[in-house]
């Protein structure tokens, strides 16, 4: 027994409002940079011509970016409100987080470098990049939340001053058990699926149609793998502390998921675009939300095998005067953010394209 | 190589490399944002093809701003997760404010700004890019904010019972004098970086234009863009120095160490006598050095060293010569050391040390990076002013190996001058990640083995490596093509195509 041993506590109001806050930050990226993602891995495959693979790229070309910002938000919003999570997290999952780095540095290099000189060998390779690129990140994630669900083993370390902290203890090969694998995979042909309406819904002619195509095969695959996912998360894994309205919580979310993945399927094939982006939109919303039905209170690490303090949402978490004050800029912030980025996809960017629209000329490319 | 040089190398690497572009970003989309504007109160041609040529190669420099950007927010979790979980209380918050506030902004109104030159009116595209070039501030306001708690960690209180420093002053951390003058010469260089950058390239421009017969409206053009960054370059470079002045009397008092390794100061000189060096030995002016710091007594190196050793801490009192203890954080943190039997000095020197060089800054790196930091500084803005008087009234030079040599050099030695700064301030830290309370080594994550730190910055810098040269030639192909011609704008018909797509 140290002094730093801290006794379990029941999480303040303000965490729970984080793990909320936190938890609406990846319902964001996912939703968003998951058309995103789904658009690039798509590029090389369903563009037969430039033109065509142009017409994609410009249906995400002025959000991929913001879209991204959710990601680094929703760090950044770990790291002020949970620094024993994103410490004990991102240094646990290094090689994991470094793939994720580099496929984000290839495709977001790829946007604005592909078509900014018209070798068609430099743009093969920029095509490339940016479905490799857009491909690692949703497996990595995917791979990386089925371990959340399941709880990353955590254990006692001292440090030079005296002081104990809770790190990951497992390895970096124990992370690909076969339920993490579907949850990758789950998580990949989700978000292809996703992109391809995303791509259904912007788009005009030959490529519109060649989406739609697409998109019912993809979405059949991720209909499968989110019945097995949800179904052997839900029954395989509890979490130590884990309150019984949770699961429960946890249940309904991913058969809504799986619902919503059959239904956008249908409302692709009855050719209506926006109701089937409705409903990969509203799977991945749900998705999300049975994850984190199952952090709470552990945030993802299965103290169960820890000998030291528990890593939890008390211990992970900082200190209420921080946590105000965050809460102050996030009651400001959220909300004009959310109104601007709305206005960019609802008002600004709002109409569809075709190749009819790509300028020829590459010294126009933005 | 022990794994806590690896990873101070991978970070070294990848931030001198990201602030490469964070600079010309800050400076250009302002930059880019006043040409548009003059386009708008004018209606000239020529600044509209002038916001069009540096838009273009402000967007190229941009994106890789953008991408080496998210390694840096998740490495300080990645290689340091110690100083992470240490600091989270006070130094996650400007990060998750930093993606929040400043981000978004940047990233959505970009966004708007490329792909809406035909779908917003002529107004509200000159506010996107406006709001985007806010973006960029409040992104350095808040990163700089962070960087300057590490270099002097005010407006904070140690928690013995979890072991990590806890804000206490949020007001503190924004009105650290540290900071209050780190941001507005970092602000400032930006713009040193970005007039340079203007400056060559239109220079370059208007040389060559000019031999080759362009109309006469094109050299006007460029003669603006001339104009235009190299007095952006000198004015900013005039505050810079300012700037840089007042911080370094900051840092005399927060960070002693650091001043005193940049000084080369080897013996103590009381009463207004320290002269100033400018090679290591070549000493000028009894008194300069005071004067230039505004302080009375100027520690010398054995004398810190020594006060660390008997004291375990390291600011003195620049009017009295007398050791003082330091701000809250680092008595707290230094007397919960006590509790438990240990020190700093323990942490830094080892155990029974009577001497401990490795409490003070690698001296040739920080005498070598504040010099080299001034003087090529100073030398592309000197470019800034050769350039004023060889294009001054209606002269253009003729082309020269010479000339075109200096326009690929000015922006560079702008840029080496930030990297030396960086280098030079953050080496200048050590042997502390956060200055005077946790040692660098301590901040280590212990849960990362050193083949995968290795793997990464390997990675990272072939990869890097890579980049840069494409990066280098795509702005060189379209600074060569030059002005653009055509430059309609106008709202179109779904039909047609866009006048900027990728």
């Amino acid at each position: 027994m140290t002094i730093f041993d801290v006794p379990a506590m029941a999480p303040s109001a303000l965490q729970v409002l984080w793990l909320l806050l936190v938890a609406v930050l990846w319902i964001g990226f996912f939703f968003l940079e998951g058309f995103d993602f789904g658009v690039g891995m798509l590029v090389p495959f369903l563009g037969k011509k430039d033109q065509e693979r142009r017409v994609m790229l410009n249906t995400v070309g002025p959000h991929w970016d913001g879209n991204e910002v959710w990601l680094l938000t929703a760090g950044g919003a770990m790291f002020a409100a949970f620094p024993g999570w994103y410490a004990t997290l991102f240094s646990g999952l290094y090689l994991p987080l470094f793939l994720v780095l580099l496929g984000l540095i290839l495709r977001g290099v790829a946007f604005e470098y592909r078509s900014k000189n018209d070798s068609p060998a430099w743009r093969t390779r920029w095509d490339w990049a940016m479905a490799i690129g857009s491909l690692i990140p949703p497996l990595v994630f995917g791979v990386g939340f089925a371990n959340f669900l399941k709880g990353l083993p955590v254990g006692p370390h001292e440090t030079a001053f005296g002081t104990s902290v809770t790190l990951f203890t497992g390895s970096f090969l124990g992370l690909f058990t076969p339920f993490a694998l579907i949850g990758g995979l789950l998580f990949v042909s989700l978000f292809l699926t996703h992109g391809s309406f995303f791509i259904g819904l912007k788009t005009r002619g030959e490529i519109h149609d060649r989406a739609q195509k697409f998109g019912s095969t993809l979405g059949v695959i991720a209909g499968v793998l989110a019945v097995v996912f949800v179904i052997w998360g839900n029954v395989a894994y509890q979490l130590p502390g884990q309150l019984g309205w949770l699961r429960t919580v946890a249940w309904i979310t991913g058969i809504v998921a799986v619902v919503c993945i059959a239904f956008a399927w249908f409302m692709n094939s009855m050719d209506r675009d926006g109701w089937a982006f409705v409903g990969t939109t509203l799977a991945t919303v749900m998705l999300v939300v049975m994850f984190f039905a199952h952090f709470y209170p552990g945030i993802g690490f299965d103290n169960s095998v820890n000998t030291g303090t528990p890593l939890d949402l008390t211990t992970a978490s900082s200190s209420p005067h921080t946590l105000t004050i965050m809460t102050i800029a996030a009651c400001i912030m959220v909300p004009i953010v959310l109104i601007y980025s709305a206005w960019s996809y609802f008002g600004v960017f709002r109409r569809r394209l075709s190749t009819a629209n790509i300028p020829a000329d590459v010294t126009t490319a933005a | 190589m022990s794994p806590d040089t690896i990873s101070r190398w991978q970070f070294g690497i990848t931030t001198v490399y990201h602030f490469l572009f964070v600079p010309l970003t800050i400076s250009l989309s302002v930059m880019t944002a006043v040409l548009q504007t003059a386009w708008r109160k004018s209606g000239k041609d020529a600044y509209l093809r002038l916001t069009k040529f540096f838009g273009k190669l402000f967007l190229i420099n941009f994106a890789m701003g953008v991408v080496t950007g998210i390694v840096q927010e998740f490495q300080f979790g990645m290689n340091w997760s110690e100083y992470s979980r240490f600091v989270g209380d006070i130094f996650g918050a400007p990060l998750a404010l930093e993606a929040l506030i400043a981000f978004f902004l940047e990233s959505t109104f970009i966004g708007m700004w490329i792909f809406g030159w035909d779908r917003l009116s002529k107004g509200l595209h000159l506010a996107t890019i406006w709001l985007a070039a806010v973006g960029t501030f409040l992104s350095s306001v808040f990163i700089i904010a962070a960087n300057a708690w590490m270099q002097n960690p005010v407006g904070a209180v140690y928690n013995p019972e979890l072991g990590r420093a806890e804000l206490q002053s949020l007001g503190a951390v924004l009105t650290n004098p540290v900071f209050l003058t780190q941001w507005p010469h970092t602000i400032t260089a930006a713009f040193v970086s970005g007039g340079a950058f203007m400056a060559a390239v239109a220079a370059y421009l208007l040389i060559k234009k000019n031999k080759e017969g362009a109309p006469a409206e094109d050299l006007v053009a460029y003669r603006k863009g001339v104009k235009f960054g190299s007095w952006v370059l000198i004015i900013a470079g005039v505050f810079t120095v300012i700037t840089g002045d007042l911080l370094g009397k900051e840092m005399v008092q927060t960070q002693p160490t650091k001043m005193a390794a940049a000084e080369n100061i080897q013996t103590t000189f009381a009463d207004g006598k320290a002269p100033f060096q400018l090679l290591p030995g070549v000493e000028l002016f009894p008194g300069l050095l005071n004067w230039l710091y505004g302080t009375d007594v100027i520690q010398s190196v054995p004398t810190l060293e020594q006060q660390f050793l008997d004291q375990g801490y390291l600011q003195f009192d620049s009017k009295t010569g007398q050791p003082v203890p330091g701000n809250t954080l680092q008595t707290e943190f230094a007397s919960s050391l006590q509790d438990n039997n240990l020190s700093l000095v323990n942490l830094v020197c080892g155990d029974n040390a009577t001497t401990c060089p490795q409490a003070i800054p690698n001296g040739t790196i920080e005498f070598w990076g504040f010099r080299l930091m001034i003087g090529v500084g100073l030398l592309s803005v000197l470019g800034g002013i050769l350039l004023l008087i060889m294009t001054r009234g209606s002269k253009i030079p003729n082309p020269h190996p010479l000339l075109t040599a200096m326009m690929v050099v000015m922006p560079l030695l702008s840029l080496a001058a930030i990297a030396f700064g960086w280098i030079f301030t953050e080496m200048g830290r050590q042997p502390w990640i956060v200055n005077g309370t946790m040692p660098t080594l301590q901040g280590l994550s212990p849960s990362v083995g050193v083949g995968p730190v290795w793997f990464s910055v390997i990675v990272y810098t072939l990869l890097y490596g890579v980049l840069a040269v494409i990066e280098v030639r795509l702005l060189l192909k379209y600074i060569k093509l030059g002005l653009p011609e055509e430059v309609a704008v106008s709202v179109k018909d779904e039909a047609e195509p866009l006048s900027f797509a990728y």
